[in-house]
């Protein structure tokens, strides 16, 4: 964990560079099994004047973040030989804090996508278990920390892309308050819903990632001006915070046949009951199931609709492979059509018809008007209560030959409830909580807007009642 | 009888230091790519973020033009491809543009006629493309270049009509300082949609669309060529085929594409400017800084100020003209004396020595200094705008000058009446031309001889009377 690295680093038990070579070796030897990077970064290079915790300190970023000079292909084959010429501002904030990047990770194709099977450069792996998906869109930077390639990695949350891989993973995974961390440079997928966030393993490297990355941005209008905390330092004083809440509907045992999903239901009600048993209240309530049933639906007309105008400069005209026609047209026709695999195509093609005309008042802002109406309603709980606690999945992760079958309409809402923390910007966390058929299932927590620090607090806590801090794949101590 | 039906879609880059959702600066350039940021390349994960001064800018024309403005910015997104785009989109307002519902009083053959306006919006410009045989290249100096588009209900009738609106609205972006407004530069360029029908038809003619069209002259052109083609049709029993068509170097106009269905833009409010709300304080100190405009100023020059419909033209043509003589009375300076002075002596100058006139060396306070003079007699008007000359020839306070040479008028009769006796004295045969033959032209040879005399500080007026006097007293003297 980053505070041990920190010591080791600042007693010469290692030097940066050494870690840097024992990080990229051991990132090298895991990319076969698992395949987490598009790019290994070869090269040393540290901000030499940097004073900051994270000095010398050795992470991934997910492909889809812009870094100068360095490769970023947002894990697709229309941006396979694209070299930014800037900078993101997390690249940069993390670069001026002297931590050093070794690799770009594997993503679902552009971020769409929750399986992180859909990359141009291959399948990611699950640590855990390779038979089995880890999860995405943010595969390569939830596989780098669970393999403990990295103690952290930076990735994007659109819908549940960084703390859905973090329950499958069996590390955390935190996305703050929408505006709580730039945008800028990182490739849009759907600007009202995308998120930049971290994952670590433990909740205090969370926050002390958080720090060095959050601020208000002059090139992010969305973004946040500073709160001038110091979430890590939030997290030593005693929590008064302590009022949670879980949704009935989603947790509803009775609703549920598949046994792997009622039994992480009841470990779920287990862990309630000690989290009861640490001070904690904790309350049933209920939402309309039509709103709950609307999330999914929600979020793929909305994150369609702006995926569709957001990737509309990807035409090989100004970069990317050129694509070859008798007129601009055909270039570009010729350049998205083999620059895009078919799911993205679909997602287009639903975009596009989404925002059609005639379709648009009955699509995209009806969609738009319910998405308000959920947050409303989650924004209504928030006056009761400091945070609301579900799990961050209904399984572990599912093996590939099985992450194609058919879910339940009660399973879509399980799987699928996280994307409210993307509705109403809302810090949201997934820490490991249990094991179920060896695989790792996440418990998540989603607070008030502009409260991070206090979704962190309740995560910590919550941390030392499960006892699985600083996880790794393969550790089994439950 | 047919009647045209116009109505013009104008776009203006607005001026302002930096683009409207970068820092890129906006600058006209000849070098291609030079004024050019990562967000007007469209590269992945760029964010725009908008130019206050812009937002300002469109607003304060959006008033000017009497428009209603919204109580909040938002943007929004136009989606479609084009090479000269290159987000995929652009970002423009559609949900809340900058004005609605506002107009322009315009005078056309001396009537005054109100072209109303159907909506004012704030958009990015898109990057120019240069054609060649068999390839294209992009300049991305454009892209992202604040552009106004105003667009007019179809309430113009003639080519007349439509260019003086076009005049009177770069004089609108002038007076308010929002743009240069340069036709050769293409920062204003305008669309003409144009159908024709009868006095009697109910509903519009089809109609016409002949797109970015930079010279007023062309516009001019484009329309009379466009009124009679589509009246032949109609006249030989053909239809007016909806379509978009050009306007040729010859003065006709030509099909370019027939228009299919309307593009579907797919509009959305753009995610990554958040609305931000304008305040009743925000717009209150915005109306402070929109000045008169021209016609408003031509109403005042001649119904407060009693000038010909002539020089209020003149006067109210240019802010800087109209500011300067407005300045140099709002010292009390006569307005007739005003008026003389700028409209020849002043816009001369500026023409010949070809400069603008805020380099002129005279400011309104100096030259009020010298038309006060005039006025109380102390120097001549041609004295004054000699001095004026010299001033502006040797950048000398014209005071000083005065009080240096000594220049101030003679008013005193007797010093006078001993000149004119003194010239007569030495010109007998042009007096004799008055007794004998009655020859008042020797007035003029008179006060010429007189002025010469005293190095032009006679007052010609009090002089004229003493020499007919003189020449009188002369006559009758010789017939005794």
């Amino acid at each position: 964990m980053i505070k041990d690295l920190r010591k080791e680093l600042d007693e010469g038990k290692i030097s940066s560079e050494e870690l840097f070579d024992i990080t990229v070796k051991k990132a090298k030897e895991e990319q076969d099994k698992y395949n987490s990077f598009v790019t290994i970064i070869d090269k040393y290079k540290i901000k030499r004047r940097a004073d900051s915790i994270l000095k010398g300190i050795p992470y991934a970023l997910k492909d889809n973040i812009s870094t100068s000079n360095i490769l970023t292909t947002a894990s697709s084959n229309i941006l396979k030989d694209y070299v930014p010429i800037y900078d993101a501002t997390v690249y940069r904030k993390l670069k001026n804090a002297g931590a050093v990047l070794v690799g770009k990770t594997t993503l679902d194709e552009l971020a769409m996508g929750g399986t992180g099977t859909t990359a141009a450069t291959g399948v990611v792996k699950n640590p855990w278990n390779p038979d089995c998906l880890i999860g995405g869109s943010s595969a390569g930077s939830a596989a780098a920390v669970a393999l403990g390639i990295v103690p952290f990695a930076i990735g994007s949350d659109t819908g549940d892309s960084i703390r859905k891989p973090a329950s499958f993973g069996g590390v955390v995974g935190f996305k703050p308050t929408y505006g709580r961390i730039s945008r800028y440079g990182l490739f849009a997928f759907a600007s009202s819903l995308d998120h930049v966030g971290v994952f670590t393993r433990s909740v205090e490297d969370a926050a002390i990632v958080t720090d060095v990355v959050k601020g208000y941005d002059n090139y992010d209008m969305t973004s946040l001006k500073d709160d001038g905390k110091s979430y890590s330092e939030e997290l030593d004083k005693p929590l008064t915070h302590k009022k949670l809440c879980y949704i009935k509907e989603i947790c509803d045992i009775k609703e549920y046949k598949d046994s792997e999903i009622v039994e992480t239901l009841t470990k779920f009600q287990k862990l309630l009951d000690e989290c009861r048993n640490n001070g904690f209240q904790v309350d049933e309530v209920s939402i309309d199931r039509r709103l709950l049933e609307s999330i999914y639906p929600v979020y793929m007309i909305i994150s369609c609709a702006e995926a569709t105008s957001n990737n509309a400069n990807l035409t090989g005209i100004q970069f990317g492979p050129r694509g070859e026609g008798n007129n601009i047209e055909e270039i570009m026709f010729s350049a998205r059509t083999k620059g895009f695999s078919e799911l993205i195509k679909r997602r287009f093609i639903l975009g596009s018809y989404i925002l059609q005309k005639e379709n648009q008042e009955k699509l995209f802002l009806n969609a738009c008007r319910v998405r308000r109406l959920i947050v409303d309603r989650v924004n209504e709980i928030f006056k009761d209560y400091d945070g609301i606690i579900l799990p961050a999945s209904g399984k572990g992760a599912p093996s590939f030959d099985k992450s194609t079958e058919q879910v339940t309409d009660g399973q879509v809402i399980l799987e699928n409830h996280m994307a409210i923390g993307n509705f109403g910007g809302f810090p949201s966390i997934t820490i490991p909580f249990t094991f179920v058929n060896d695989m790792p299932v996440g418990v998540n927590i989603t607070g008030r807007a502009m409260e991070d620090d206090i979704v962190l607090h309740i995560a910590k806590e919550i941390e030392s009642i499960t006892g699985l801090k600083g996880l790794k794949a393969g550790d089994r101590n439950v | 009888m047919y009647k045209a039906v116009i109505g013009l879609e104008v776009h203006c880059e607005l001026d302002t230091k930096s683009k409207n959702f970068s820092g890129a600066p906006n600058k006209f350039t000849e070098t291609p790519n030079i004024h050019v940021s990562t967000i007007d390349l469209g590269l992945p994960g760029i964010l725009p973020y908008p130019n206050k001064e812009a937002v300002r800018k469109s607003l304060k024309t959006a008033m000017a033009l009497h428009c209603e403005n919204p109580d909040e910015v938002i943007f929004d997104r136009k989606n479609y491809f084009y090479p000269d785009l290159p987000k995929g989109y652009q970002i423009t307002q559609v949900t809340k543009p900058m004005g609605r519902n506002g107009y322009l009083d315009i005078i056309v053959n001396g009537k005054k006629k109100r072209v109303l306006i159907h909506q004012l919006h704030l958009e990015e410009d898109t990057a120019s493309l240069d054609h060649f045989s068999n390839y294209s290249l992009i300049d991305y100096n454009r892209s992202g270049i604040p552009l106004i588009e105003i667009v007019t209900e179809p309430c113009i009738e003639s080519a007349d009509e439509a260019v003086t609106f076009l005049e009177d609205l770069r004089d609108v972006f002038l007076f308010l300082g929002v743009s240069e407004a340069r036709s050769n530069y293409g920062q204003m360029r305008c669309d003409v949609n144009i159908s024709v029908m009868k006095d009697t038809d109910k509903e519009f003619g089809t109609k016409v669309e002949m797109k970015n069209i930079n010279a007023f002259t062309s516009v001019r052109t484009a329309i009379e060529y466009e009124i009679k083609r589509q009246i032949k049709v109609l006249e030989e029993g053909g239809k007016v085929i909806q379509e978009t068509r050009r306007i040729a170097e010859d003065g006709k106009t030509y099909s370019m594409r027939e228009k299919v269905d309307a593009i579907d833009y797919k509009y959305f409010v753009e995610p990554n400017i958040p609305p931000v709300k304008l305040t009743k304080e925000f717009y209150d100190d915005l109306r402070k800084e929109i000045p008169e405009l021209k016609l408003e100023r031509y109403e005042k020059y001649i119904d407060k100020y009693h000038l010909s419909e002539y020089d209020a033209g003149v006067l109210s043509a240019k802010r800087d003209i109209s500011d300067y003589f407005e300045e140099v009375i709002s010292y009390g300076s006569d307005v007739e004396l005003t008026v003389n002075f700028v409209t020849s002596a002043i816009l001369s100058t500026i023409k010949k020595l070809d400069i603008e006139l805020k380099e002129l060396f005279i400011t309104p306070k100096m030259l009020s200094g010298i038309i006060d003079k005039v006025k109380n007699n102390e120097i001549s008007l041609d004295h004054g705008k000699k001095i004026l000359y010299q001033a502006i020839d040797k950048k000398i306070d014209p005071n000083e000058i005065i009080k240096k040479q000594n220049l101030h008028q003679i008013n005193d009769k007797d010093e006078l009446k001993k000149i004119i006796e003194e010239v007569m004295d030495e010109n007998v045969s042009q007096v004799r031309q008055y007794i004998d033959e009655g020859n008042t032209y020797v007035y003029n040879f008179f006060i010429g001889k007189v002025m010469t005399k005293t190095n032009r500080q006679a007052n010609p007026n009090i002089s004229l009377e003493i020499i007919k006097e003189e020449l009188e007293r002369r006559k009758e003297y010789e017939s005794k």
